[in-house]
């Protein structure tokens, strides 16, 4: 058990994880590539078109799978601001800080791609839906993380109080959501909701799926990106990224 | 721990007697933004009685953040702070002692302002009640929540705003609780499910937030 | 009894020092000394707990602080940069809330003679705020005599003290270590304590290290 706990704290170590982030980094931008290509194919000329909501509702194989990679990155981050807490592994931080911009995109796409799709539904472009809701205050959470990121120094600080901040925002986020609908049922009545296709083809469920892993996999690829570079940026003084730049000039 | 406890709040409620001009201000602030609204939005009473609950509920949010920076600021800047962590107690029980405090200082005046500022709005004796006892029990939250911001901006170049940043999400659930019951009193529903819940926020966040926030002291003052 | 070994400091990219290693026993002090910015308050702060280090552990009777936690701050007193008093109150106000923060035990009349101690009889009474900043330095130091721990870790404590109050902290610390205490003190000053043993540690490390990986 011990001999395996050394060996993930191996993988921890940014000088490791850089060149196996490296390797990895091209297979996940392919498999990003032949999900999203097919999971579109479907989407646009597979799908049917749907009887209530004609070719406007297509935007939810990008509504969708933006809308749960904004709630699993957020999952996902506050993993590893938990694991660079309890261990206080270095890799764990810069993780969850290469996490956080990819996140708030998403959630961005969401609420953007809603408000598209809420114009020809609804007829307006914002409703105070109990979803739309939580997906701004998510938003704010993903941006109130990068703001306490950026406006710390000292990036071992940076990354305790983040974390810190990750983990408090995960434990709320339940209770907000649970809030928002509580409000917007009372407010409301549940007469607005997103999913309301009750029966949804086949063909559409596979399409989001497949989008759902294209996201997924270009947040894997895009993070690691991002983390290599924070890598290099706080590592630069170190003997291993000098030689690493040294092999490459 | 008791007798730490006791000594904390003490010493935060002679240190805010000391300058009262902080407490008076935050008090201030909220009776002009209640008094805003009906200027903003025009003097019709059914539209006052309809957005009183939020317009002081948001109210009190703006003015706890006000005073929220100060929680550990000047401890911070002084050498207090290092010396309450090097305290031999558990550094939760000192955070907890000083968001009661905190409560007591900025908390308890907007709790006894509100039904005075309602009348401004135009709502029943009913609604006056229910909102003031909202305030009682969900102000507390705010300051155990906000306490976990405090700390985690102390020292923070543009503090400030992004303490707002940072704890305004996390007090919405308080929010929609808190004008919620109000609202349930207006139109007949009857409070108390908004008030129980109120209730578990609070409890919840002023019993777990403290740790957090001693985590993030500790982060601040190394 | 009180032991570093290999102590590390990181701050920011820059290593401040690394591989510091010192022991020190009942009734021996540590006079720190070394450059502005090399590393001086940081590896005070790492005594008391306060930075852990990059590298290294400090123990405390043969266990580390860490695990000891608050057994350890219950023998320490740390005189920090700051003064840690409050200028709206009076200095009597201060170190009797103080003391109470610190869990020790003081009634007003200990208080008072603590005061005339350190020579603030007369100005018990006025708020700190219109002390100077030598007489600031002065309450603080108020602790060291009527608290009595085991060891004392005391940043600057000359800053802004004029010579009679100097004298009285070399007096301080010199019967802290006879009664067997322990003592790490910063200073530009030289330090006269008699005692018997004073050592030395100079933390001169090459300006912006990197940091190893």
């Amino acid at each position: 058990m011990s001999h395996r706990l050394i060996n993930w704290f191996r993988y921890a170590s940014p000088q490791t994880f850089y060149p196996l982030a490296g390797k990895m980094i091209p297979w996940f931008w392919m498999l990003a590539a032949i999900f999203g290509l097919t999971g579109l194919s479907i989407g646009f000329l597979l799908a049917p078109t749907d009887a209530q909501q004609g070719e406007g509702y297509r935007i939810i194989f990008l509504h969708v799978p933006a809308s749960w990679m904004s709630m699993f990155i957020y999952l996902v981050m506050s993993f590893w601001a938990a694991m660079g807490l309890a261990f206080n592994t270095r890799l764990s931080g810069m993780m969850a800080s290469a996490l956080a911009p990819t996140g708030a995109l998403f959630a961005f796409i969401s609420l953007w791609t809603g408000a598209l799709w809420g114009k020809p539904m609804w007829g307006t472009w914002w409703v105070w839906d109990a979803r739309l809701t939580s997906e701004l205050i998510l938003l704010f959470l993903y941006i109130g993380f990068i703001a306490l990121q950026a406006a710390i120094d000292d990036p071992r600080r940076a990354d305790k109080a983040g974390a810190i901040l990750a983990l408090v925002g995960v434990v709320n986020i339940p209770i907000i959501y649970f809030s928002v609908k509580w409000w917007n049922t009372l407010h409301q009545g549940a007469s607005v909701s997103l999913t309301k296709s009750p029966s949804m083809a086949t063909t559409m469920l596979w399409g989001m799926l497949l989008c759902a892993l294209a996201c997924w996999m270009y947040s894997i690829a895009v993070a690691l990106m991002r983390a290599r570079t924070i890598m290099l940026e706080r590592e630069r003084h170190t003997d291993w990224v000098r030689t690493l730049l040294a092999a490459k000039e | 721990m008791l007798l730490l406890f006791r000594a904390v709040i003490g010493r935060d409620l002679r240190l805010a007697m000391r300058r009262q001009a902080d407490v008076v201000a935050a008090m201030f602030f909220f009776i002009i933004v209640v008094s805003l609204f009906p200027l903003g939005v025009g003097p019709e009473p059914d539209q006052l009685r309809k957005l009183a609950p939020g317009v002081l509920w948001v109210a009190a949010l703006l003015a706890t953040m006000l005073s929220l920076p100060r929680l550990f600021a000047d401890d911070y800047r002084d050498g207090t702070l290092e010396q309450l962590a090097l305290a031999p107690q558990p550094l939760g029980v000192v955070v907890l002692a000083k968001v009661v405090a905190h409560w007591l200082i900025a908390g308890l005046p907007l709790v006894m302002l509100a039904p005075v500022l309602g009348i401004q709005f135009d709502l029943s004796n009913d609604a006056l009640a229910v909102l003031t006892l909202s305030l009682l029990i969900g102000t507390p939250a705010l300051s155990g929540i906000g306490a976990i911001g405090a700390a985690l901006t102390l020292g923070v170049r543009g503090g400030g705003v992004l303490l707002s940043l940072l704890i305004l999400p996390l007090y919405i659930p308080v929010l929609i609780f808190g004008a919620g019951a109000v609202d349930a009193t207006v139109t007949g529903l009857g409070p108390q499910a908004h008030l129980s819940l109120l209730g578990a926020l609070t409890l919840g966040g002023v019993f777990f937030a403290p740790w957090p926030t001693a985590a993030a002291l500790r982060v601040a003052l190394e | 009894m009180l032991e570093a070994s290999n102590l590390e400091c990181l701050r920011g990219e820059r290593r401040l020092f690394s591989g510091v290693d010192f022991r020190l026993d009942s009734g021996e002090m540590l006079s720190l000394q070394g450059k502005n910015g090399s590393g001086k308050t940081s590896l005070l702060r790492m005594l008391c707990g306060l930075t852990p280090p990059a590298n290294g552990e400090v123990r405390w009777r043969d266990q580390s602080i860490t695990t000891l936690g608050d057994e350890f701050h219950r023998e320490l007193c740390y005189l920090g940069h700051h003064n840690a008093i409050k200028e709206e109150l009076t200095p009597l106000e201060n170190i009797v809330s103080s003391a109470r923060l610190a869990q020790e035990k003081l009634d007003e009349q200990a208080a008072l003679e603590a005061l005339a101690c350190v020579g603030l009889l007369g100005r018990e009474e006025l708020a700190c705020r219109y002390l100077s900043q030598g007489q600031k330095r002065r309450v603080a130091l108020a602790r060291l005599v009527h608290e009595k721990r085991a060891l004392w870790i005391l940043d600057e404590p000359y800053v802004a003290l004029d010579a009679s109050a100097v004298e009285l902290v070399a007096t301080l610390v010199g019967e802290h270590l006879r009664r067997g205490g322990l003592a790490v003190i910063t200073t530009h000053q030289p330090v006269r304590v008699s005692a018997e043993r004073v050592r030395e540690l100079w933390l001169d490390t090459d300006d912006a290290a990197p940091a190893p990986f």
